[in-house]
């Protein structure tokens, strides 16, 4: 178990290593030049030189990379060129936006996903085949496209929720709330028709109809049986696709703050690149290529948990 | 069931397939065709889906845009394949350090959101179809590469395989007599559902700006563009949306069907 | 247990409810003002960016300078009260405003004068606009409520030059750390910024001069034209002055509760042709690329109607305008005569690169459209706005582009040598040599008005039509400027009228 476990966690900081040079690479051949992009067409030669100078872009490509892992392994993440206020701060703030909103769409989608999927797995014929049909579309739908739908109905016909923007966390939670609400469902419920369609089938593989037969048989109560054996077991393939979908989630904040105008890590990852804000821009790509890999290794280690032979088979 | 699903989701592709294939010769109007009069027309008889800000007419520019998105997604998962499946293939063949090298490498290719791949290849070379093909398509493979060694490793230790490789047969022999057919299946039924995320994924990425450019039609760009005009000319985000759900489901229906018709048959057989 | 389970749940449900019903907030107390932009500024500090957001949030609020611009684009006194003008053109003093004071408690006057404009033009300044500051000598301070400034050469645009945003007066103590923490003289001080939603501005109590109406200013960076409109319907924004949505304009024209105000910017769009390329050497071939583009079609799809054809590179709220806006009317027939005149072959084909605003991106589509009306294929090429700045603007590496010229009144890029689209005309530089040591105003005026015409003769880009600058707010603000003579939203003198 734990020979895995440190198997994967090297892993995982030789993809973040990986990750850092690769986008480092994309950022230095990148066309465009920050200091052209802050002081606009106008700008004199000597202006642009001095300023290159004061961002630190004169230094050799090298001391540049040193000087920005450095930081980052000390906890140093250095400072916005647009903003010139640090970027821990800065994505700080953002990620208030961001975390809520991925971690709201999870809970929603599970909340609705495992009880309709196992519902739909302990019933047969018309039921199943109408919830499976609903799922089926369910994952069809583009979820910035139900955001869209959603606009269009709850904040252009009935104006119950905002189009779009986010007013901030200290004007109180309940206008912050209310702003999510449309961005989660949005994000949710591509997610959950995908879950409810594999937990519906994870239960059904552990035999769940046949756990069923036994317990009438028995005389016991269904529901019993069915959480207490059949869910349980079929808890794997579950955990490890919402690790997975944990990750989408995050890419699909991205699009979907765009959207709803929310200022999140999305927005300021298209800021930043648009600005060349450089060193944010990496410690972005960092930080969602981090993200990604931490929640896999997480799913690694709890179906580790669940079910110690894995580790064992993997290893 | 099973089979109302192939049928429903095969019909459903054809029908996409199809109307690409129409556009390739006859749309009711020029899907690029710029009519500033009727802008903004609601949907009509002479425009059943209505006009979008520059007067062209949306059920042209869908019908066009089809073509877009299967040689985008079909490209796409052309170099997730090309790329993964032999890859695949190679860990599967020999083990050790190099499905390790190889597997690991799929991990990392995979923590990076189709979304950031495209971000990066954008800022270096623009935006267009090509780019996007390219961030799907390194999306893809490392999903490929491990569907294509789980399969093959079941493959590997069935009793023909080893009896081949005790024969005397190099591992390529091996894996193109016996694991490549025996895995075609599986790899048909992934590639099918690999499609259906491509479409949804080109059109992500089209919304936020990264796809195809204008004057050529993408569905994930009408939606961009209706969303300006959400108040005045809400249909516009209606229609296109509709096409790719539709493209979608018919793809994922096909997928999901045929790998129940392999489980049932390999069922039956054991 | 189980009722209290219960009592849990319910109250947790009814807070839910209070929390979703509560919002829309309060309207506004008529003191403070809630103002959409946009476009996020980067950094406040308008010695040290271009950005015209910078200036949006700042200019006059926070920041002011010795001359400033008044709503119609007049040149009007600030931080200097008054002045004289030697008649040679070179020497200009200026009287100081008495008794002014930066927020930071920083005394105003003329060492702070020779501070400034030392710091924009010092070999490490990074002034986006340094180049305004060239033709100054020397600062001199006979006394400490006088400045006289020495110009090498006369400069009839001086007074207007030192009214940009860029010219501002900041404090020693302060200015290195204006970028995040604006420190000026103007009638409001800047509290917070949240970056990527707000930034908030109160008023200053110790401002020099007559005490703004409102006590508070926020500053909402919503940039999607459907949540703008929403914003503002909900009564979140108070005043959207720069609306990014022309296409729901119509929304709020027949509702009571807003002021539609269209009024003028100083964005000239234009098709920008690289001229030192075949065939956009030719001018035969410019020609007949503006004759073969409907402006007035092009302004109705792309901003829904509003703004105006132009005809130079000069708007219509510009002083001493020339309507030249007829020079080309849409007639293909003729494009396609001055096309085979030129001796360019139908299917002949260049790239048009697009930057990302909207404008630019409907323009280079609709320009596209009509050009293969005349033979032209035209392959479109999106951009981000870096890559623009570097590809197109500094390496002047492009056939076409189609960009907004903000700057107030420039005719003077078309005489500088080297500029991206290549324009390079003895004539024109030497009428510009002329206007720009003119020192009688009707000399100037009908100076302006030749070079206008040289521009429209020559068409060395394809000059398309002025932004308009579409205002949307509460029909109970006053005060709030309808043209937009440069970049900023002045708010000094906005109140709530009862």
């Amino acid at each position: 178990m734990s020979g895995f476990l440190l198997r994967r966690l090297g892993t995982l900081i030789a993809a973040l290593f990986f990750a850092s040079i690769v986008v480092f690479v994309v950022l230095q051949i990148l066309p465009g030049d920050p200091a052209l992009v802050i002081l606009g067409p106008d700008a004199q030669a000597d202006t642009l030189k001095a300023l290159r100078h004061q961002l630190g872009l004169d230094l050799p490509v090298w001391l540049r990379y040193l000087h920005w892992i450095g930081g980052v392994l000390t906890g140093h993440f250095g400072r916005s060129t647009a903003y010139d206020i640090s970027i821990a701060t800065l994505i700080l703030q953002r990620i208030a936006v961001t975390v809520p909103l991925a971690i709201g769409a999870m809970l929603l989608a599970t909340l609705l996903a495992i009880p309709i999927g196992v519902f739909a797995a302990s019933r047969r014929g018309a039921v199943d085949g109408s919830i499976m049909a609903a799922t089926q579309i369910g994952v069809a739908v583009p979820d910035f496209w139900l955001a869209l739908l959603l606009i269009l109905i709850f904040a252009v016909h009935v104006t119950w929720f905002p189009a779009g923007g986010f007013p901030g966390w200290w004007h109180g939670t309940g206008a912050a709330l209310k702003a999510l609400v449309l961005p989660t469902v949005a994000l949710a419920v591509p997610q959950a028709a995908i879950l409810a369609r594999v937990t519906r089938g994870a239960v059904l593989d552990v035999g769940l109809r046949d756990y069923l037969r036994t317990a009438r048989a028995k005389g016991l109560r269904e529901g019993a049986i069915l959480w207490l054996h059949a869910v349980p077991n079929a808890l794997i393939p579950v955990t490890t696709l919402m690790g997975l979908q944990f990750s989408f989630l995050l890419a699909g904040t991205i699009i979907i703050e765009n959207v709803f105008t929310l200022p999140g890590l999305g927005s300021l990852l298209f800021q930043a690149i648009g600005q060349r804000d450089l060193v944010l821009v990496q410690d972005l790509v960092l930080l969602f290529a981090g993200l990604v890999i931490l929640i896999n290794f997480l799913v690694d280690v709890l179906n580790a948990v669940i079910d110690p032979r894995l580790a064992k088979v993997r290893s | 069931m099973t089979n109302l699903r192939i049928l429903l989701g095969g019909g459903l592709t054809v029908l996409v397939i199809l109307t690409a294939l129409v556009a390739l010769v006859w749309t009711p109007y020029a899907p690029t065709a710029i009519d500033i009069l009727h802008r903004l027309a609601a949907p009509s008889g002479l425009h059943p889906f209505g006009t979008d800000a520059f007067g062209r007419d949306t059920l042209s520019m869908i019908m066009a845009g089809a073509e877009n998105s299967i040689i985008v997604s079909l490209a796409a998962v052309a170099i997730g394949a090309a790329l993964g499946i032999p890859a695949g293939l190679l860990a599967a063949a020999r083990g050790g350090w190099t499905e390790e090298l190889l597997m690991r490498g799929a991990d990392l290719t995979f923590a990076f959101p189709a979304l950031l791949t495209a971000v990066m290849i954008t800022a270096l070379r623009g935006p267009g179809a090509y780019t996007v093909m390219i961030a799907i398509g390194v999306f893809t493979a490392p999903v490929l590469a491990r569907v294509t060694r789980t399969a093959a490793g079941v493959i590997w230790v069935q009793d023909y395989a080893r009896a081949a490789r005790a024969l005397g047969r190099g591992r390529g022999a091996v894996t193109r007599v016996h694991i490549l057919p025996n895995i075609l299946s599986v790899l048909t039924v992934q590639i099918t559902i690999q499609l259906s995320l491509a479409i949804l994924a080109e059109a992500g990425l089209s919304f936020v700006g990264l796809g195809a450019q204008p004057p050529a039609p993408s569905w994930g760009r009408m939606l961009n563009e209706g969303q300006t005009y959400i108040y005045t000319a809400p249909f516009l985000t209606l229609f296109p949306g509709m096409a790719i759900a539709v493209a979608v489901l018919g793809l994922n229906m096909l997928g999901d069907g045929l790998r129940d018709a392999m489980d049932l048959r390999r069922r039956r057989r054991a | 247990m189980k009722t209290s389970s219960l009592w849990r749940s319910s109250t947790l449900l009814a807070g839910l409810c209070t929390c979703l019903a509560s919002v829309p907030a309060l309207a506004a107390p008529p003191d403070s003002l809630t103002i959409g932009i946009a476009l996020e500024p980067p950094g406040l500090d308008p010695t040290a960016g271009a950005a015209g957001a910078i200036r949006d949030v700042t200019y006059d609020n926070i920041f002011q300078g010795l001359t400033r611009i008044d709503e119609a684009g007049k040149v009007v006194p600030s931080l200097a009260k008054s002045w004289t003008v030697s008649p040679d053109g070179l020497t200009y003093t200026f009287d100081l405003q008495n008794g002014v004071t930066f927020q930071d408690g920083t005394q105003f006057d003329c060492s702070i004068v020779q501070f400034s404009y030392g710091r924009a033009m010092a070999a490490d300044s990074i002034n986006a606009q340094k180049q305004l500051f060239a033709p100054i000598a020397k600062v001199d301070c006979p006394s400490p409520l006088q400045a006289v400034i020495t110009l090498k050469q006369p400069t009839s645009t001086f007074l207007y030059n030192m009214a940009w945003g860029d010219a501002v007066m900041v404090a020693p103590k302060s200015a290195a750390a204006n970028k995040t923490h604006p420190v000026g003289t103007g009638p409001f001080e800047f509290s917070r910024w949240v970056p990527g939603d707000r930034i908030e501005l109160i008023r200053n109590p110790h401002y020099w001069g007559p005490a703004p109406k409102l006590a508070a200013v926020t500053f909402r960076i919503i940039p999607d034209p459907a949540a703008a409109t929403a914003a503002l319907l909900s009564g979140a924004l108070d005043a959207y002055p720069d609306f990014p949505a022309p296409e729901t304009v119509v929304k709020f024209q027949h509702d009571p509760r807003f002021t539609v105000d269209i009024g003028t910017t100083e964005g000239k769009v234009i098709l920008a042709l690289n001229d030192a390329r075949k065939p956009f050497n030719d001018i035969r071939f410019r020609q007949a690329l503006a004759y073969a583009i409907d402006r007035n079609a092009i302004i109705e799809a792309a901003y829904s109607g509003y703004g105006k054809v132009i005809g130079s590179h000069y708007t219509p709220s510009d002083p001493n305008y020339v309507d030249l806006s007829g020079a080309y009317p849409y007639d293909p027939a003729k494009a396609k005569q001055l096309l085979q005149e030129a001796g360019v072959k139908p299917g002949m084909s260049f790239t048009i690169t697009m930057p990302p605003p909207s404008y630019a991106q409907r323009s280079g589509q609709l320009v596209a459209a009509y050009l293969s009306q005349v033979g032209i294929n035209v392959k479109l090429e999106s951009v981000e706005w870096a890559k623009w700045l570097s590809q197109v603007f500094s390496q002047s590496d492009f056939d076409a582009t189609v960009i907004a010229h903000v700057e107030s009144r420039d005719l003077d890029i078309y005489a500088r040598p080297h500029y991206y689209f290549n324009y390079d005309s003895p004539a024109y530089k030497a009428l510009y040599a002329q206007y720009i040591a003119a020192t009688d105003p009707t000399q100037q005026a009908a100076l302006v008005e030749k070079l206008q015409r040289q521009l429209s003769a020559d068409e060395p880009n394809i000059f398309l039509f002025a932004l308009p600058k579409i205002g949307i707010w509460n029909a109970k603000l006053k005060g709030m400027w309808s043209n937009d003579p440069m970049p900023a939203d002045d708010v000094t003198q906005v109140y709530w009228a009862q």
